[in-house]
């Protein structure tokens, strides 16, 4: 651990660390533009300059390794014109219209200009250099080149992550511009990735272009449901509109990435899409119908039915789009407060389901299939289940967060489930599995949940509630614990952390874990190799 | 003074290898193959104080002396015969003329670093040279003198030419070494540097092509002879490519230390100046060095040590005489346009920087200046030095800085009479630049 001293704090740095990771430790920023930790150094961005003691020139801290007894200086009057200069210098060419583009507000352009800056500028508007604008690359990617700091972040990407090399720099000088080869597009399933690392608007999402001023924007940790890799994720939301995914930093999981098919996967829990309110079907139509006749509804169903045929003539299904926490909930409801152990898993993955790849995407569409298997569910549940509904055992089933009328086709469902009195759904959008169900029960979606999914590498993440379920839509726990409250007057506590320290007792892979502890980085399931 | 470098132009078809041989070619390579070890060789290079002509005068035994004596990977020698600083014409001579001497400069050094390995990369534009480089090697190859087990001394050595696609910074040794691998020629970061991550990621000596041609000299008449001309610190023959307002410009050998003055008037030389006019400025070594007023300039003797002192750089050599109706507006312009051009765009204050001062100079020469932008260009340019990969951007911020402080009143003649004076009233036909700017309207009654 070489021990260094940063603007006279001294510091035991981890050998091989840069000067701006150094810095960081210490709380002390290095602003800098073309350094990104996930990619190689440039140094060509020249914002990081600092002053090294022994060394003539200013250095770059990106491309600088801390050494046993280096004296760093990042606010040294040298530093300092440098910093300003490199920011003038980047101006002179940039357009400056800030008013309509996308990136005010998380500019790093506008920031460091507000910090290390502020002088006015000495650059004749008119005089500024044309490139090109609005430009479409393919993929969802637009292409500002006149906002293009040239930091080379998004060609890195391209080359060292992805492998597909679309974009390069083109020209000399301050004619430089990123552009795509001739006749090529950008076209890769992690494109939107370099929107993310663009420090400036110069490239955009389609999706979100003009959409939102990021000002308004709140921010909740989660994470993506569209496949079992479950990569960390921010919901930027507004009055419970989701206006975009952005990956989040889990080295455990996705490290700063994420894949396109993700990132988009949020307009199906748009309000639009959704169920808002309890319905119960008579002769082939659905109703409305208040919570409280929803719940009785639902209560009276499966207390005639275990009395008239047994506990185990009440079954629920349980997808692998639930959280750890109900699908541990709705065993806990069938077994302690019914006495049925006609619970099964099930994780469907559609057939025209893109494939997986040997980044970040995998085959299994679904965020928490381990989670299933972590708490005993048998992944082939809807096999058992429709035996036993075959057999005329089983007479009412919970749906949570599954379509088995998808899974299994219209005449494939009504042989395996066609016996069914009644079939209660909770779920988000109206499935292929309403059309069968005596009643839906709409629930809240991942963004509106507090709650962990276990990913296929028994990685256990967080997600945090964004915003509010639309209408009457309710949390699945909290729709449990009303079903248990009518059933056999109980009242427990149904919040994601209760749950969540109910489970960690009672399961053995989630022993001494707890939804606190999970962080921003998770935790590993027990009994898992690291 | 006996020409040394030169040597082709008192020996008619020096190039062909039965030529060069009777003039005692390829001896210094048969002695350090078979006479001499490496370290020996090393020393002697150190011992006649050889230092690099490519511009940064780096000691050449002790850029040798880096590379890794133990080295598990392969170690590559390259030589630069990217030539492209404005005003040095003098690689390109020899490289037509005198292959056979950068050739076996290569060959010694690929002994002295154990390279098996050497790569000459030319400029893209240096098509009939690389003609006569290919022509020499296969000569050499086919005398022995190149390949396997070469002379019979169990060594084995292999060269190649690669022509670059036509980019100044491709000079640039570490540009250079990312064109000769296939890639866009951009300047690496240091360190590391070339002696330990050079070519294709292994140890790497790069030298110019007049560095290397002094090598069979050094070792076939010693070092004691080669520090013997010129000053002990900055010994040895060099070509100096007298360009600009002379009546006799061109490529002249003269021993390192010659009076500048004498290298303008001596009537052997460049001859005085064109149409009898007077002097107003020099740049001793390419356009990327400070320049001279006629008064430092009549002063300086033209060795390494001797022009740092005087406050500017000898460079490679290229000496760029101005006389009296020269517009220094004009030709700084010309000089900022060459390196906005040449500005590979990597780091931020060269690439911005760069068209920031030529916009400035287009406007100054056309009469559009304000007072204010003669600090600009100064501050511009020390914004602009040191803070970036490679010292292209100094190579503009020096001549920036010193046109502008050494002929202020210039500058500050093109503000307030909002013209150029030299265009209008001395017949001064500048160079054309590549974006002409539209020139004022003639001040009314203004002689023109």
């Amino acid at each position: 651990m070489p021990k260094l001293t940063i603007n006279g704090r001294e510091l035991d740095a981890p050998q091989g660390v840069n000067l701006i990771q150094a810095a960081e430790m210490l709380g002390i920023e290095i602003p800098h533009y073309c350094y990104h930790p996930g990619l190689s150094v440039v140094g060509n961005c020249r914002m990081c300059l600092v002053e090294v003691e022994r060394a003539p020139k200013l250095q770059i801290a990106c491309n600088t390794k801390v050494a046993e007894g280096m004296v760093v200086r990042t606010e040294s009057p040298r530093v300092k014109t440098a910093q300003a200069a490199v920011l003038e210098f980047l101006l002179i060419n940039h357009p400056i219209d800030c008013p309509v583009c996308d990136q005010a507000g998380e500019c790093k352009l506008q920031d460091y200009y507000m910090d290390y800056d502020r002088k006015p500028s000495r650059f004749p508007l008119g005089k500024k250099n044309k490139k090109g604008k609005a430009l479409d690359i393919g993929s969802d990617i637009m292409l500002d080149q006149e906002r293009c700091i040239l930091c080379a972040r998004c060609t890195r990407f391209f080359d060292e992550v992805t492998h597909t090399s679309e974009l390069a720099i083109f020209e000399r000088g301050d004619h430089c511009v990123v552009d795509t080869y001739p006749g090529r597009r950008v076209d890769n399933r992690y494109a939107c990735n370099v929107v993310d690392i663009c420090p400036v608007g110069a490239l955009t999402e389609k999706d979100f272009r003009f959409r939102m001023r990021v000002w308004y924007l709140h921010r909740a940790p989660s994470v993506c449901s569209a496949c079992a890799r479950g990569c960390a994720i921010d919901i930027d939301h507004h009055r419970g509109r989701i206006y975009r995914y952005k990956p989040r930093y889990n080295p455990n999981v996705n490290r700063w990435w994420i894949c396109d098919e993700g990132r988009h996967s949020f307009t199906a829990v748009q309000r639009e899409h959704r169920l808002t309110q309890p319905l119960v079907q008579a002769a082939d139509r659905f109703a409305a119908e208040s919570w409280e006749a929803a719940l009785a509804r639902a209560a009276e169903k499966i207390r005639r039915c275990s009395q008239d045929y047994g506990p185990n003539a009440v079954g629920a299904l349980v997808g692998a789009q639930a959280t750890n926490e109900e699908i541990f909930a709705l065993k806990r409801f069938l077994s302690r407060t019914i006495g049925s152990t006609s619970v099964g898993g099930v994780s469907f993955s559609s057939a025209d389901a893109r494939p997986g790849d040997t980044f970040l995407i995998r085959a299994d569409k679904n965020p928490n299939t381990r989670g299933l298997s972590a708490l005993g569910l048998a992944l082939d549940g809807l096999a058992s289940l429709a035996f036993a509904a075959g057999q005329g055992e089983l007479k009412v089933l919970i749906v949570l967060r599954a379509d088995p009328a998808r899974a299994l086709g219209r005449a494939g469902f009504m042989r395996a489930l066609g016996a069914l009195e009644h079939l209660i759904l909770l779920d988000v959008s109206a499935s292929q599995t309403a059309s069968f169900a005596g009643q839906v029960l709409p629930i809240a979606a991942h963004p509106e949940l507090d709650g962990s999914f276990t990913n296929f590498e028994g990685w256990v993440q967080r997600l945090h509630r964004a915003f509010d379920p639309p209408k009457q839509a309710r949390g699945a726990l909290e729709l449990i614990g009303a079903l248990e409250k009518t059933l056999d007057g109980i009242e427990s506590d149904y919040s994601a952390p209760a749950v969540f320290a109910d489970m960690a007792r009672a399961e053995a892979a989630f022993h001494g874990l707890s939804l606190e502890g999970l962080a921003h980085h998770g935790a590993r399931l027990n009994g898992v190799a690291v | 003074m006996e020409r040394i470098l030169s040597r082709w132009v008192d020996i008619p078809d020096l190039r062909r290898i039965e030529v060069y041989e009777a003039h005692g070619g390829y001896q210094a390579w048969r002695k350090v193959l078979t006479e001499m070890t490496p370290a020996a060789l090393i020393d002697e290079v150190k011992a006649a104080n050889l230092r690099g002509r490519g511009g940064a005068a780096f000691p050449t035994g002790t850029k040798w002396g880096f590379i890794p004596r133990d080295s598990q990977k392969p170690v590559y020698v390259c030589c630069n015969a990217d030539e492209s600083e404005p005003g040095t014409f003098g690689n390109r001579y020899q490289l037509e003329n005198d292959p056979h001497g950068v050739i076996e400069g290569l060959l010694i050094c690929c002994r002295a670093v154990n390279a098996h390995v050497g790569y000459i990369y030319l400029r893209g534009e240096f098509a009939l040279q690389k003609r006569r480089v290919d022509e020499a090697l296969a000569q050499a190859r086919a005398r022995g003198y190149v390949g396997r087990n070469v002379l019979g001394a169990n060594f084995d050595v292999e060269i190649y030419t690669h022509r670059g696609a036509g980019a100044y910074i491709c000079g640039e040794e570490t540009a250079l070494l990312e064109s000769l691998e296939g890639k866009r020629g951009y300047p690496r970061n240091r360190p590391p540097f070339p002696a330990i991550h050079g070519a294709f990621g292994c140890p790497t000596v790069v030298n110019n092509v007049e560095t290397l041609s002094n090598l069979p000299h050094i070792i076939a008449r010693g070092a004691q002879w080669y520090r013997g001309i010129g000053p002990a610190a900055s010994p040895g023959p060099k070509l100096f490519c007298l360009s600009g307002h002379l009546n006799r410009p061109g490529l002249y050998e003269l021993p390192m230390g010659f009076p500048l003055k004498n290298m303008i008037y001596d009537e052997h030389l460049g001859g005085g100046i064109l149409n009898g006019k007077k002097l107003k400025a020099v740049i001793p070594g390419g356009s990327s060095f400070p320049v001279f007023t006629a008064d430092e300039a009549l002063k300086v003797n033209m060795d390494f040590d001797s022009v740092r002192a005087a406050g500017s750089l000898m460079g490679t050599g290229g000496v760029i005489v101005m006389h009296e109706d020269t517009c220094m507006v004009d030709a700084l312009r010309t000089i900022a346009n060459f390196y906005h051009h040449e500005s590979c765009g990597q780091c931020t204050p060269c690439r911005e920087g760069c068209g920031w001062i030529e916009k400035l100079l287009i406007d100054l020469e056309a009469g559009r200046g304000e007072a204010a932008d003669l600090d600009k260009l100064i501050d511009i340019a020390d914004n602009m030095e040191g803070n970036t990969i490679c010292v292209l951007a100094d190579s503009l911020a020096m001549p920036v800085r010193s046109f502008v402080r050494k002929f202020k009143e210039e500058f500050v003649e093109h503000v307030r009479r909002r013209r150029c004076p030299y265009r209008f009233e001395r017949g001064y036909a500048g160079a054309a630049p590549r974006d002409a700017p539209p020139f004022p309207p003639t001040e009314a009654g203004a002689a023109s």
